[in-house]
C-alpha cells in the first residue's frame, strides 16, 4: 500500500515526468528499501553544514529535474573530504542546468549492481537484477522474473548472473550480504507492484553491495506520460 | 467458457460453400469432413442448391437439426452477420477462417465480432485462422485431403497463433511418430485466447502434454497465462517467434534496454516451469520426451553406449544445454564393473560416459542401465544404441524399457531411424520410451524435463 507520503512524492513529480534522486530514496526509504543517509542543500552554507553531520567522506550530486543521467553531465563528485571541498563542488553543479540543489550524501562502497523494474506489456511487473555502474550497457549480464517476487527467485536471479561468483566470494573476497540483498530485492518487488499502474520504469543504479549491507546509491524512476485513470484504452 | 461441442463435435456446417468452385476452401472443408469423418456435415450457402447430391442449406437456421460447430468462411463483411444467425440457431460454437480483419485494419469488424459473441456467451476461434483438427473427429483444415498429413492420435495438444507452422509441425509430429489430441489454429485469437485453451486443455482427458506457438500475447495476458501453467500437472511447451528488437527504440532506462521483450519472456517462462522450446526441432523433441515423461529433472545425465565417440559428442551437447553429466561414484562403477561380461570388463570406461564399447552383449546393457537406474547420482539416462554392434539383439530396446518400468527413472533413447532398426525402436516406443533419430535429439529430451523444472 502507498502512503500518503509516497503519494505526495510521486504527485510533485508528474511535470518533471520522473522521480529526481533525492525524492526517489525518500520514496524507496518509506518501502524499507536501504538507501545512504543523505541530505539537500540549497545553500552552500547548508551543504557544508549537511557533510558535516553526514561526515565525511561523502558525494555531492546535482538535483536537477533536466538530468536523467548524472554522470554524462559531469553532475557527481566523489569522495570528498573537507568542507572546501564541498564548496567547490557547490559553485561548480549549480551551474548545470535545472539545478534545485546539492545532494549531500554518505560514502558507501561495494560491488555494483543494478536493480530495476519494468511494466511489461505481456507481463506486467517485472524485476531486474544484474552487474551495474556506468558499464551497465557494456556487460548486459542481468536477470528478470516477474514481481512479486518470491525468495527463491531472487536466489536464482543472483545465481543466473554470469558474474554471480564475485557476489559470492571471489578469490578470497568476502562474499556480499546476500540477505540484505535478498531483502531489497524483496522489499523493491513490492513497492513496484504498488507502484505498476503509476510508472514506467526504475533503475536502482548503481546498488552498492558489500559485505555489510546493500544500499541504493542512485535511483530514478520514470513515470507513466499519462494518468493511470486514463491508461486503459 | 464450454468447449465441448468446438472440439467434439457431432454435427457441423460449413458457411460459405461454392456452388461453382470445388477448391474453394470451405468446400475442400465440407468434402473433407464430409467423405472421411464421423461428424455429420451440412453445407451452407444463401442460393441453396445442392453439392454432389447432398442439400445446401440457404441459412444456419434451416438445417434440421441442432448445429454443434459451423465454420464461417464468408467474405469479412458478412461474418458479424453469419454470427449472430449462428447464436439465434443455439450452434455450440464457430470456427472464422476468413480473413479481413483486425490485420487487414479492420479492428472495427473484428470488435463487431466480439461483441456479439461475448453478449451471447458464443465461444469461436480465430478469424484469420485454420480452425482445428481433431483426430478420427473432424478437421476444419482447408488443405486438400491428399496432402493432409495427420499424425496419429496421442497426447500432444498444440495450439498456434499462425495456420502454416501448425501443419508444419503436423507433419514433423507425423514423422516423428508423436501423437496428437487436438490441433487448433487460433489466428487473430480475437475471443478464444491461448489462456482460454490453457484451461480447457489442462483438465481434457486426452491430452497430456501442451503446446503453444505464439508471436505474442495480448496485453498482462502473459502474466495469467504463466501463473496457469505453473498450476498445470501437464507440461507446457511454448515456441515463441519474434525474438529479435524490432528496431532499436529509444528508451531512457538501462532496465528497458536490459529486458528486451523476448528475454522478458523467455526468463519468466522459465520462472514458472514452462519447457521454452527455442526453434521447431526442440519443440518435436520436447512434445515426444513431455508426453512419456510429464515431469521435470534437476538434468543430472548418465551416458550409456557402446561408442566412445557418441558418448564425447554426448557430453558436449549436454554441457551446450546446461546439463550435468557427473562423475559417477566408485560403488556405482563398482556395481557395473563386477558383472560386466568377462571380455569387456577390463576395457568398459565406466566414469560417465558408461562406454561399453563395441564388444558389449544385450546384458551388459541392460546391467548398466538397471544400475544407473537405482544411483542418485543421475536422474535421466540417455542410452546411445548402436544397432549394428555385434552383441546387441533387435530386442534390447524392449529389454531396456522393462528396467524403465521396473524403475520409473526417464531414459531417452537414441537410435539411428532406418527401416532396418525399426525392430529396436518399437522395442522402446511401445514400451512409451522416446527414440530420437540423432545424438541431439536424445539430449533435447532429456533438456526438455530440466526445462519444466521452475527456476
Amino acid at each position: 500500500m502507498l502512503s500518503q507520503e509516497m503519494l505526495e512524492i510521486l504527485s510533485a513529480s508528474k511535470r518533471a515526468g520522473w522521480v529526481v534522486e533525492p525524492e526517489a530514496k525518500k520514496l524507496l526509504a518509506l518501502a524499507r528499501v536501504a538507501v545512504p543517509r543523505f541530505k539537500v542543500a540549497a545553500q552552500e552554507e547548508d551543504a557544508v553544514r549537511c557533510a558535516r553531520e553526514i561526515g565525511y567522506p561523502v558525494v555531492a550530486k546535482a538535483v536537477s529535474p533536466k538530468i536523467v543521467h548524472k554522470s554524462e553531465h559531469g553532475a557527481v563528485v566523489v569522495g570528498i573530504q573537507a568542507d572546501e571541498a564541498v564548496r567547490s563542488a557547490f559553485q561548480h553543479l549549480r551551474k548545470l542546468p535545472g539545478f534545485t540543489g546539492l545532494l549531500v550524501e554518505e560514502m558507501v562502497s561495494g560491488i555494483e549492481l543494478i536493480v530495476g523494474a519494468k511494466i511489461d506489456y505481456q507481463f506486467g511487473p517485472v524485476i531486474l537484477l544484474g552487474m551495474g555502474g556506468t558499464g551497465v550497457e557494456i556487460y548486459k549480464d542481468a536477470t528478470l522474473r516477474m514481481a512479486p517476487l518470491k525468495e527463491k527467485d531472487v536466489a536464482s536471479m543472483i545465481g543466473g548472473l554470469k558474474a554471480h561468483a564475485l557476489l559470492e566470494g571471489y578469490r578470497g573476497a568476502e562474499p556480499v550480504n546476500l540477505p540484505s540483498l535478498t531483502q531489497l530485492l524483496l522489499a523493491f518487488s513490492e513497492l513496484v507492484m504498488d507502484l505498476q499502474d503509476r510508472i514506467e520504469s526504475i533503475d536502482l543504479n548503481p546498488v552498492k553491495c558489500s559485505a555489510e549491507t546493500c544500499v541504493v546509491a542512485d535511483a530514478r524512476i520514470m513515470l507513466v506520460s499519462r494518468d493511470p485513470e486514463s491508461a486503459e484504452t | 467458457m464450454d468447449f465441448t461441442k468446438l472440439f467434439e463435435p457431432k454435427t457441423m456446417a460449413v458457411i460459405g460453400v461454392s456452388l461453382t468452385n470445388d477448391r474453394h476452401p470451405a468446400n475442400v472443408i465440407y468434402y473433407k469432413n464430409h467423405l472421411r469423418y464421423p461428424v455429420k456435415v451440412y453445407p451452407v450457402n444463401p442460393h441453396g442448391g445442392d453439392l454432389q447430391g447432398e442439400e445446401v442449406y440457404p441459412h444456419i437456421g434451416d438445417i434440421p437439426e441442432k448445429v454443434d460447430l459451423a465454420v464461417i468462411a464468408v467474405r469479412a463483411e458478412q461474418v458479424p452477420g453469419i454470427t449472430e444467425e449462428c447464436v439465434r440457431a443455439g450452434v455450440g460454437g464457430g470456427a472464422v477462417i476468413s480473413g479481413g480483419f483486425a490485420e487487414t485494419g479492420r479492428k472495427d469488424l473484428q470488435d463487431r465480432l466480439v461483441a456479439i459473441a461475448r453478449e451471447s456467451g458464443f465461444p469461436f476461434i480465430g478469424p484469420n485462422c485454420l480452425g482445428l483438427y481433431s483426430p478420427k473427429c473432424v478437421d476444419t483444415f482447408f488443405i486438400p485431403n491428399e496432402r493432409t498429413v495427420r499424425p496419429n492420435q496421442g497426447g500432444v495438444a498444440m495450439v498456434s497463433q499462425s495456420g502454416g507452422v501448425l501443419v508444419d509441425q503436423m507433419v514433423k509430429f507425423a514423422l516423428e511418430g508423436v501423437g496428437m489430441s487436438l490441433a487448433v489454429s487460433i489466428g487473430n485469437k480475437a475471443f478464444v485466447k491461448e489462456l482460454d485453451l490453457l484451461r480447457y486443455l489442462i483438465v481434457d482427458p486426452s491430452t497430456k502434454v501442451i503446446a503453444f506457438y505464439v508471436e505474442g500475447f495480448g496485453k498482462n495476458e502473459g502474466r495469467e497465462f504463466v501463473q496457469t501453467a505453473r498450476q498445470s500437472p501437464k507440461p507446457v511447451i511454448v515456441l515463441k517467434a519474434g525474438k529479435s528488437p524490432g528496431g532499436a527504440m529509444a528508451v531512457s532506462s538501462h532496465t528497458a534496454s536490459l529486458g528486451g521483450d523476448y528475454k522478458v519472456f523467455s526468463e519468466i517462462l522459465a520462472q514458472f516451469g514452462v519447457a521454452e522450446a527455442r526453434n521447431e526441432f526442440e519443440l518435436v523433441s520436447f512434445c515426444e520426451s513431455l508426453s512419456c515423461y510429464p515431469r521435470s529433472i534437476e538434468g543430472n545425465i548418465g551416458i550409456i553406449t557402446g561408442s566412445g565417440g557418441h558418448g564425447a559428442m554426448a557430453v558436449d551437447l549436454c554441457s551446450n544445454q546446461g546439463l550435468q553429466v557427473p562423475f559417477l561414484s566408485e560403488s556405482v562403477r563398482q556395481q557395473i564393473r563386477e558383472k560386466l561380461s568377462p571380455s569387456i570388463q577390463s576395457i568398459a570406461s565406466l566414469g560417465n560416459p558408461v562406454d561399453l564399447t563395441g564388444s558389449a552383449v544385450d546384458d551388459d546393457f541392460v546391467l548398466a542401465t538397471s544400475v544407473l537406474s537405482k544411483a542418485a547420482d543421475v536422474d535421466c539416462i540417455v542410452m546411445l544404441l548402436l544397432p549394428y554392434l555385434p552383441g546387441c539383439t533387435m530386442d534390447l530396446g524392449a529389454r531396456l524399457s522393462q528396467v524403465y518400468r521396473r524403475e520409473g527413472k526417464p531414459i531417452v533413447a537414441y537410435v539411428p531411424h532406418v527401416e532396418r532398426y525399426r525392430m529396436l525402436i518399437e522395442g522402446f516406443e511401445l514400451n512409451n520410451v522416446p527414440v530420437a533419430p540423432s545424438i541431439d535429439g536424445a539430449v533435447l529430451m532429456a533438456e526438455a524435463m530440466r526445462r519444466c523444472q521452475p527456476c
